[in-house]
């Protein structure tokens, strides 16, 4: 390892420590690296406990199993909600804000110290939150709808982590400032901290959502207010709910450029196509929450409307430029190096077996085919209807979440251990298997819990036969709703399973992983088709071709099971309600 | 970089930077943006319309 004195001629500049990756040739502030080092340690800690939490509620949903007693059920699912979908999303993503800005940059970070005061109190926060719901008493589940009531400690925990990743995104905002500054890159930033621009862009929003309605809820929880109303909360607790999944598409978007950029040098289609995606996400993403208030009588169709079926719709556009343009950036990429035959042998000659690549394009095919249609189905006023507050929500949103954002945090970590950690990967063979095996297991969760969603199953309900009852219900659901949700278990355990490896890969090769020199660093980043680091990630420039006939035959699949698939939801409900 | 000013030859003049890239490099404008559409559309108008559900007696 190289380490140099920076010499620009700032005090703060002139104390920074640098190294020069082996691999990629970036400068990497040694302060920046272990910022991003305990970030990414955090995140997998509570990923590993998240995702045992929601293998316990998967168990306990499928009928044939029903692991938990109810009051389990509910704490359980109040611990994996948090835990997953905040804790080791946000800590996932503080480290990629520092990747992305101090790395990709060759920048200083700024303020490193303020970096781990913000660590520290997402630490204590999500700690707090933890201790509140496995006390048992605080099983509100994520959203913690007034007037259900946690004990203080939940509300001020999530504060706390809160104000802890708002200071890491100044200090994303800061280290773009000192780069500018600093004149560590030329004419506009790369694409890649672009993308995560827009994630640091809508974490504030975010956040400062979530202090608008915490704090006065945790303020309640504690007896200085005596009411608030449900319907605000929702209103506003949403606007950080699903505004922070936002932050997700917009962080694994990014590191899908990125890792198309390290494995194959894929250079985006168009850098002015992309940022303008970049810019939909900004302006009109966090408007997705409004599809969580579609059946809430206090709202206009109006307000509705605008929000979900018009502004959304843009958004939606944006997801579907990188749908085509990270594919096209590939292809144009791999015809480049000379896979050239036929319309796909691009595609069959790309590295599967680097799971980096494997797990970047498993995540992009799968949130573009579940998530990305059925969220534009739910968004519609008229279609959400028929699957509001079902299984087919938490469907859509584990498609996104976890076969999207988990999938591509998953990949982008078998480049992190390597050129941050600088370690190599352990048990190469099971690598390559892991984001397989998550990754249907995760579609498979996601594909049977809209299944089991559209034949009427509810969310978040410990049971699906009410067998305590003791009487005979007028309803039932139909049998294949059982199937649905065996199923669902089946695809649980297979990405747990998945899940398992990945932590075990990921901490065996921090601890043991075999030292990363010059002499292997860009071995040890996985099978590659040129055996070099490309330096697209960190340069500014178009791949120069619109030759790409294997991604326009995806494209047109794509449109054509979107089209299919939304219609069949119109006829679905011309059958709840016949015209007559 | 495609629209970068160039400097080949000192006399040459100085490029213009298009609109949208200007808007697109201002991370500030863009936090500004990001932060005040969604506060406007989604959050003010939601709360506009929550406040004036008539309270029961």
């Amino acid at each position: 390892m190289t380490t140099a004195v920076a010499e620009t001629g700032m005090i703060g500049a002139l104390a920074t420590k640098f190294r020069i990756c082996p691999a990629t040739g970036l400068r990497v502030d040694l302060a920046a690296e272990r910022l991003i080092k305990a970030n990414a340690v955090a995140a997998v800690v509570f990923l590993a406990i998240g995702g045992g939490f929601g293998l316990l509620v998967a168990l306990t949903r499928w009928p044939a199993v029903h692991l938990l007693s109810s009051d389990l059920f509910y704490l359980a699912l109040t611990a994996h909600g948090l835990d997953v979908l905040l804790m080791w999303i946000i800590f996932f993503e503080m480290a990629v804000l520092y990747f992305a800005s101090a790395v990709i940059l060759s920048s200083r970070i700024a303020a490193p110290r303020w970096g781990w005061v913000g660590f520290v109190l997402m630490i204590v926060g999500a700690l707090m939150t933890n201790v509140a719901v496995l006390q048992g008493d605080s099983s509100v589940m994520f959203t913690s709808y007034v007037p259900m009531q946690a004990r203080p400690h939940f509300y001020l925990g999530l504060i706390l982590f809160a104000v802890g990743a708002l200071i890491g995104c100044f200090i994303f905002l800061g280290t773009l400032v000192i780069a500018k500054e600093e004149k560590t890159y030329e004419g506009s930033i790369p694409l890649v901290t672009f993308g995560a621009l827009t994630a640091c862009i809508i974490a504030v929003f975010t956040i400062a959502s979530g202090a608008i309605i915490l704090i006065p809820t945790f303020l309640w929880s504690v007896g200085y207010i005596g009411h608030i109303d449900s319907l605000m909360y929702k209103l506003v607790w949403w606007a950080m709910g699903h505004s922070s999944q936002q932050i997700n598409v917009s962080a694994h978007v990014a590191i899908w450029y990125l890792i198309a950029a390290v494995t194959v040098g894929a250079k985006p289609l168009s850098e002015k196509v992309s940022r303008t995606a970049f810019l939909l996400y900004i302006l009109f993403l966090q408007l997705a929450a409004a599809h969580h208030m579609l059946v809430e009588p206090g709202l206009s169709s109006e307000w509705k409307i605008v929000n979900t079926s018009y502004m959304m719709y843009l958004a939606v556009l944006g997801s579907m430029i990188h749908g085509m343009t990270v594919p096209g950036s590939i292809e144009a990429a791999q015809r480049k190096s000379g896979f050239t035959r036929g319309v796909f042998e691009w595609l069959r000659k790309a590295p599967w077996g680097n799971p980096a690549f494997a797990g970047m394009f498993l995540s992009l095919v799968m949130f573009g085919f579940l998530g990305g249609i059925s969220g534009v189905v739910l968004g519609t006023e008229q279609l959400n209807i028929m699957m509001h507050n079902t299984l087919y929500v938490p469907g859509h949103f584990h498609a996104t979440v976890v076969a999207g954002t988990t999938l591509a945090f998953m990949a982008v970590t078998y480049l992190v251990v390597p050129l941050i950690f600088q370690r190599e990967i352990v048990w190469p063979k099971l690598a390559k298997i892991q984001p397989y095996l998550f990754g249907i297991g995760a579609s498979g969760i996601s594909l049977f819990m809209m299944g089991a969603g559209t034949l009427g199953v509810a969310r978040r309900h410990w049971d699906i036969t009410f067998p305590a009852l003791d009487v005979t219900l007028p309803y039932g659901y139909s049998p294949a709703a059982s199937l649905m949700m065996g199923l669902n278990g089946l695809s649980a355990i297979l990405a747990a399973t998945g899940g398992v490896l990945y932590v075990a890969i990921v901490v065996a090769s921090i601890l043991f992983g075999k030292k990363v020199d010059a002499s292997n660093a860009v071995a040890a980043l996985g099978p590659m088709p040129k055996k070099v680091v490309h330096d697209a990630v960190a340069k500014y420039g178009d791949a120069g071709t619109w030759h790409l006939p294997g991604t326009y035959v995806l494209v047109g699949l794509f449109f054509t099971t979107f089209i299919l698939y939304y219609f069949v939801n119109w006829k679905y409900l011309s059958e709840l309600w016949p015209m007559q | 970089m495609a629209e970068q000013p160039k400097t080949d030859s000192p006399a040459a003049p100085l490029e213009r930077i298009p609109f949208m890239q200007r808007v697109l490099d201002n991370p500030f404008l863009l936090l500004f943006a990001g932060v005040v559409v969604p506060a406007v559309i989604y959050i003010l108008w939601g709360v506009m319309e929550i406040s004036q559900i008539p309270l029961v007696k």
